[in-house]
């Protein structure tokens, strides 16, 4: 499944948005030049191998989604696409660009593992996300079409109204929106997120996996790490599971997810509100 | 405004507008990056440098300026290599500075205990011309970085690995809070002291901090008050026989309290205003399901 047609044209990718005609994406648009492809990589964190030989490739405008139990390596694996783990062996190569030369970071957008975006210091949601819109501004002066895009991204997480409240005033599930919203705000093309969905409600999974799907409408390539597939699972094209380090399976995503597999068609019915009564103590 | 009559008072004062200004400014990066006690790390260090200064019968000073930045580059080159044991590292450079500046200025001839005094705890009325030109310098690039970098400085100090992640130069930008934080405690030095350093750094923004929200609020407070209290602890120290660096920390630790009791009613004040703008809950009959329930309580 790896090693795929490496003849794609070094220069400019031609259309940033390659937008497939048919917004459903049943099947990857099989020919579209990769923009993740990782080779056999090995990774070790503190003398113990926690990749062994990972193979991945993402190619544009698809969504993956990678799975494993706790410690099966899916953040470092993710974390060693953006080079923030060195690997020990393999490569690793974004827009086709080895990451080693890879500078192009506005086209990146990550959703880091985490519970907190709070420093030591207040900031506000604005000044959070406007710290995603750097990859773009770098070192010099947000101009207007950068404030916009920054008013954007926060509204994509359904947050306006906040923009000027504290993140330390915020919910979990309100704060993984503000990264994701950060990652947002460089308009980028491709989206790495590990486990956005972690602590989020079911209703604030759905505006985020509308807001993914809008994006990936748009031509937006997405690799990102999750438990279950929740609302998002009609949006996933493929999943990657791990296991100790090792790629699992590599294909359409496993319909049988445990008791918590879920229903891509039942989450219209507001299930939170049928949950506090499934306690065991009442029925 | 009699205080500002006598020339040693003006050029004392002018030091001590620079400092109020400049320590919070570069303060308020430490305390967001969780380091807050770091200006004091690098204050023991720096008296390696005045003892060396006395020692070569140079400008303890700029010696002390000199080992301060080699002493923050130290620093955060351990950061970055060796994470298991930095803070035994930092201890051993912490104490190792401060012994090795003991030690100095007792094997040179210039040096007294007297003369260690002043640099331990400051002396304001000691600043000389050259002093006030060398501090302006200092200062001036001080503000240039930590004002003309805040966005950057603000995302590296929030979130390294983030900020890692948009291709900003993080370990230039990390070198650079690391000396301009030891550039402004040599500054700082004759005005607190080295050993009050830190708390010139850390004491104003924990005090604006009780009341703000954002980065932005925060570190505009955070200079006024540091200005604000070096400015009064020096009028004080002229009028009554107390030391200023002692008296203006002593002022910021009062400002750090007074705001701390006034958070509690400005929350309740603000919460009302939003009150008022928003309606109250309503219990809703549950035969009338919301189409869309943006907010249901999470269930844990
Ligand atoms: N800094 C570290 N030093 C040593 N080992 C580490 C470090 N970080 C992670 N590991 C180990 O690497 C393995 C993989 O960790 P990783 O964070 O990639 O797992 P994960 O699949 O993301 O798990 P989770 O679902 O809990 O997020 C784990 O066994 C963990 O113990
Ligand atoms: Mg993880």
């Amino acid at each position: 499944m790896n090693h795929p047609t490496e003849a794609v044209d070094p220069n400019r990718a031609a259309a940033p948005e390659a937008i497939v005609p048919e917004p459903q994406n049943t099947t990857p648009c099989t020919t579209s030049d990769p923009v993740i492809v990782v080779r056999d990589a090995t990774a070790t964190l503190g003398a113990r191998p926690v990749l062994r030989g990972v193979d991945l490739t993402v190619r544009r405008g698809e969504v993956v989604a990678l799975l494993g139990a706790n410690g099966s390596g899916k953040s470092t694996a993710v974390r060693s696409v953006i080079g923030q783990v060195p690997l020990t062996g393999g490569t690793v190569e974004l827009f086709g660009t080895p990451l080693r030369r890879f500078r192009d970071w506005a086209r990146v957008g990550y959703v880091p593992q985490r519970t907190t975006a709070a420093g030591g210091v207040p900031a506000t949601i604005r000044e959070v996300v406007s710290s995603g819109r750097l990859s773009r501004t770098r070192l010099g002066l947000p101009r207007k079409a950068d404030r916009a895009a920054v008013d954007r991204a926060i509204a994509l997480v359904g947050l306006a109204d906040r923009a000027k409240d504290s993140v330390d005033a915020l919910s979990g599930g309100q704060h993984q929106r503000v990264l994701i919203a950060r990652a947002l705000a460089s308009e980028p093309e491709l989206l790495i997120m590990d486990e956005p969905m972690a602590g989020v409600d079911l209703a604030s999974q759905e505006i985020l996996a509308e807001t993914l799907r809008e994006q990936v409408a748009l031509g937006t390539t997405v690799l990102l790490v999750l438990h279950e597939l929740g609302p998002l699972e009609p949006l996933i094209d493929r999943a990657v599971v791990l296991r100790d380090g090792c790629v699992m399976h590599d294909g359409p995503p496993p319909k049988a997810l445990g008791q918590h597999a879920l229903p891509g068609h039942d989450h219209v019915h507001p299930h939170a509100a049928s949950e506090p009564v499934r306690t065991g103590l009442l029925s | 405004m009699e205080f500002l009559t006598p020339p040693f008072m003006q050029r004392a004062l002018i030091a001590a507008v620079l400092v109020g200004v400049i320590a919070p400014a570069v303060g308020i990066y430490l305390v967001q990056r969780r380091q807050a006690l770091m200006g004091d790390g690098i204050g023991h260090i720096a008296m390696t440098g005045v003892g060396l200064g006395f020692l070569l019968s140079t400008s303890p000073v700029w010696m002390a300026t000199a080992v301060a930045v080699v002493g923050a580059v130290t620093m955060e080159l351990i950061r970055w290599y060796g994470r298991t044991r930095g803070d035994i590292a930092l201890a051993m450079l912490f104490y190792g500075g401060m012994a090795g500046g003991v030690l100095l200025i007792n094997l040179s001839d210039t040096g007294s205990n007297a003369n260690l005094t002043s640099y331990l705890f400051g002396s304001l009325s000691t600043v000389s011309s050259e002093d006030i030109t060398a501090i302006a310098v200092l200062a001036a690039f001080v503000l240039l970085v930590t004002v003309g970098l805040r966005r950057q400085l603000f995302a590296v100090s929030q979130d390294e690995e983030f900020a890692r992640v948009t291709g900003l130069p993080v370990r230039v930008l990390n070198l650079l809070i690391a000396v301009t934080a030891a550039v402004t405690v040599t500054v700082a030095m004759r005005v607190v002291g080295l050993l009050l350093v830190s708390a010139l750094m850390v004491v104003p923004v924990a005090a604006a901090q009780q009341i703000t929200r954002s980065f932005k609020v925060t570190f505009v407070l955070s200079v006024v008050t540091g200005v604000a209290v070096t400015l009064a602890g020096t009028i004080t120290s002229y009028y009554q026989d107390v030391p200023p660096g002692a008296t203006i920390v002593l002022l910021a630790i009062g400002v750090f309290i007074a705001l701390t009791l006034l958070a509690a009613p400005l929350a309740r004040i603000r919460a009302r205003r939003r009150e008022t703008a928003d309606e109250r809950c309503t219990l809703e009959v549950p035969a009338t399901r919301p189409a869309a329930d943006d907010a249901p309580v999470r269930p844990v």
